[in-house]
C-alpha cells in the first residue's frame, strides 16, 4: 500500500492539537495528542472528543431499501423503528463476519426516511463491493450512496457529554435515548446525532457535512474544555474499547469468525428470516467445539498481545487477538480465542517466552455506572 | 547530568563514560526522546546482575500501554550494576531521563565500540529526521 492515506475534515485541526498521526485503513489519524491514559482517563471522568470521519457512512433510499437491508445483515432491519439504530453483522454464505456494523433508520427534516450504516474504516471498500454485488433487479427500489468523504463524523464520549452537547444542539438529549438518534439543524446545517459510541461510556456521535467538522469540534471545546473534555485518539480509542469488551475488527472478527465464537449470538436473528449466511449461522449456532472469545485478566504487569499464544496444561489453547494495560483496572487484560478444553483451566499467556498467569474473566472488563 | 555530556545509540539508549580505578564504567539509560514517543510506561524488565552483553544485544525491555520495545545495550561489557527503583517509578524516567532514570551499569571489556555512538548534535539530528 503506496497510496498516500486519505486525510479527513479534521486533518489539520488534529495537527494544531499536536497529535501524533499514523496511517490506519488508509486515513491518517490521531492515535495520541498528550498520552493515551491521560485521554483515556478524560474519557471515562469527563469526556472526549474522537474524529471517526474513517469509519464508512452508507446511505440507503429507496422504498425497498429496508427490505434489501433486511437480506443482507443478521439482524432484523423491516422492524427497525424510525430514530433506532440497531448493531448487527454481515456475514457471508459460510457465516464468517464480513463487517460489525451499525444500521439505524433515519429522517431527513424535510421528512424523508432513509437507512444509514455505519461500516469499519478497513472494510468500506469491500462491503460497497458486497452490497453492489447483492443489489440486484428484484430488490425494487433501492438506492445505496457512499457518504464517506462528503461527511466527517465525531464522537463525544464520556459522562459530560450530555452537559456539553446540550449547549450546542436545540433538541433534548434526554429524549435521545441509547441507541436512537435523529437528524437536526444546529446553527442551520443538517446534524446526525446518535447516543452511540465504542467506549463503554455514555455519548453521542455526530454525522455533519464535512466543511463544518471543524467549527463543530471548535464549538465542543468552547462548551466543553472547562469540563474536562480533551481530544482523544486512536490510542484511548483503542483502550477504551477493550475494556468495554467491544470486539475490533481485524483482531476478534473476520471472515474466518463466525459470530457464535466471537460472542455475538445477541446481533444474530434467525428467528422466521433468511439473510445471506442464515443457513450456515443455523448450523454453526449447535457447534460447541469452536474456539470462544473469553476476557483475560493477567496478575503482573507485563502485557499480553496479539497472537501471543494462551496456554493450558502445557499446551496452546488459542490465541490472544487484542491486549493492552487496563488504565482503569491498573492491570494487563486481554481478548483471546481459547479451544473449549481451556473451559476451567489454569490458563497462562505466553509472553516472550515467559509463562505469566492468566485468569479467564468475563466481558466487559469495565462496566459504567448507571445513573438513575 | 546534560545530555551533551552523553553518546547516543541509533536506537535511543544513552552511555556516560566513567573511569573507576582504572576500569571503565558504562551507565546506561534510554533518552528523552524515546520516553516521549513510548508515553504510558508500564513496565521495565532488568537483566540479572553479572550478565555479559555484547554490543547490540538485548539487555532489557521497557512497555507501554501501546507496545513493548527491547533496550539494547550500546557496549560490550559485564553489567555490574542496575538501577532496582525504577521499575516500580517509571515516572523517572520522565523526570529526569539523564540522572535518576539511568538502568544499567556495565563494565566495558571493549572500548573500540564507544567510536560507533553519537554525541548528542548527531543524535538529536536522527531523531529530528525520524519526525
Amino acid at each position: 500500500m503506496n497510496e498516500q492515506a486519505a486525510k479527513t475534515s479534521l486533518y489539520d485541526w488534529h495537527v494544531a492539537q499536536g497529535a501524533r498521526m499514523v496511517d490506519f485503513a488508509g486515513w491518517s489519524m490521531p492515535v495520541q495528542y498528550t498520552s493515551i491514559v491521560d485521554e483515556h482517563q478524560a474519557v471515562r471522568r469527563a469526556a472526549g472528543v474522537f474524529d471517526v470521519s474513517h469509519m464508512g457512512r452508507l446511505r440507503f433510499d429507496g422504498q425497498d431499501a429496508g427490505r434489501f437491508l433486511d437480506r443482507v445483515l443478521t439482524r432484523r432491519v423491516i422492524d427497525l423503528p424510525l430514530g433506532k439504530v440497531r448493531y448487527s453483522l454481515v456475514t457471508n454464505e459460510q457465516g464468517g463476519i464480513l463487517d460489525d456494523i451499525l444500521v439505524s433508520q433515519l429522517e431527513t427534516p424535510s421528512g424523508r426516511r432513509y437507512y444509514l450504516l455505519v461500516v469499519n474504516a478497513g472494510n468500506r471498500d469491500k462491503i460497497v463491493a458486497w452490497f453492489r454485488s447483492l443489489l440486484t433487479p428484484a430488490d425494487g427500489d433501492v438506492e445505496m450512496a457512499d457518504r464517506t468523504v462528503e461527511t466527517a463524523m465525531i464522537a463525544i464520549q464520556g459522562p459530560q457529554s450530555v452537559q456539553i452537547l446540550k449547549q450546542l444542539v436545540k433538541v433534548d438529549l434526554d429524549k435521545i435515548s441509547y441507541y436512537t438518534g435523529v437528524v437536526i439543524k444546529s446553527f442551520a446545517r443538517p446534524c446526525t446525532v446518535t447516543r452511540t459510541g465504542y467506549t463503554g461510556e455514555d455519548g453521542f456521535e455526530l454525522i455533519v457535512r464535512a466543511e463544518d467538522a471543524v467549527e463543530v469540534c471548535s464549538n465542543l471545546f468552547r462548551a466543553g474544555r472547562e469540563m474536562g473534555l480533551k481530544p482523544a485518539g486512536l490510542g484511548a480509542r483503542d483502550t477504551l474499547r477493550l475494556e468495554a469488551g467491544m470486539p475490533l475488527y481485524g483482531h476478534e472478527l473476520s471472515e474466518a469468525i463466525n459470530p457464535y465464537q466471537a460472542g455475538l449470538g445477541f446481533a444474530v436473528n434467525l428467528q422466521g428470516r433468511s439473510f445471506v449466511g442464515a443457513d450456515a449461522l443455523r448450523r454453526l449456532q449447535e457447534d460447541v467445539d469452536q474456539p470462544k472469545r473469553i476476557g483475560l485478566e493477567l496478575a503482573g504487569r507485563r502485557v499480553p498481545r496479539e497472537h501471543y499464544p494462551v496456554v493450558a496444561g502445557g499446551q496452546s489453547i488459542g490465541a490472544v487477538t487484542s491486549g493492552t494495560f487496563s488504565p482503569t483496572l491498573d492491570k494487563p487484560i486481554a481478548m483471546a480465542y481459547v479451544r473449549p478444553e481451556g473451559a476451567g483451566a489454569e490458563l497462562a499467556v505466553d509472553i516472550r517466552g515467559r509463562l505469566e498467569p492468566a485468569r479467564a474473566v468475563e466481558l466487559p472488563f469495565y462496566r459504567r455506572s448507571q445513573r438513575k | 547530568m546534560k545530555p551533551e555530556e552523553l553518546l547516543f545509540s541509533e536506537t535511543h539508549e544513552w552511555v556516560r563514560i566513567e573511569d573507576a580505578d582504572g576500569v571503565k564504567v558504562a551507565t546506561i539509560g534510554i533518552s528523552a526522546f524515546a520516553v516521549e514517543l513510548l508515553t504510558d510506561l508500564v513496565f521495565m524488565e532488568l537483566p540479572p546482575v553479572g550478565k555479559h552483553v555484547a554490543a547490540g544485544e538485548e539487555f532489557g525491555e521497557v512497555e507501554s500501554v501501546k507496545a513493548v520495545s527491547p533496550m539494547y545495550s550500546p557496549v560490550d561489557g559485564e553489567i555490574i550494576e542496575v538501577n532496582r527503583e525504577l521499575p516500580d517509578q517509571l515516572e523517572m524516567l520522565n523526570q529526569d531521563p539523564y540522572g535518576a532514570g539511568w538502568i544499567v551499569k556495565i563494565r566495558l571489556t571493549d572500548e573500540t565500540v564507544l567510536s560507533k555512538l553519537m554525541d548528542f548534535g548527531a543524535y538529536q539530528k536522527q531523531c529530528a529526521e525520524a519526525e
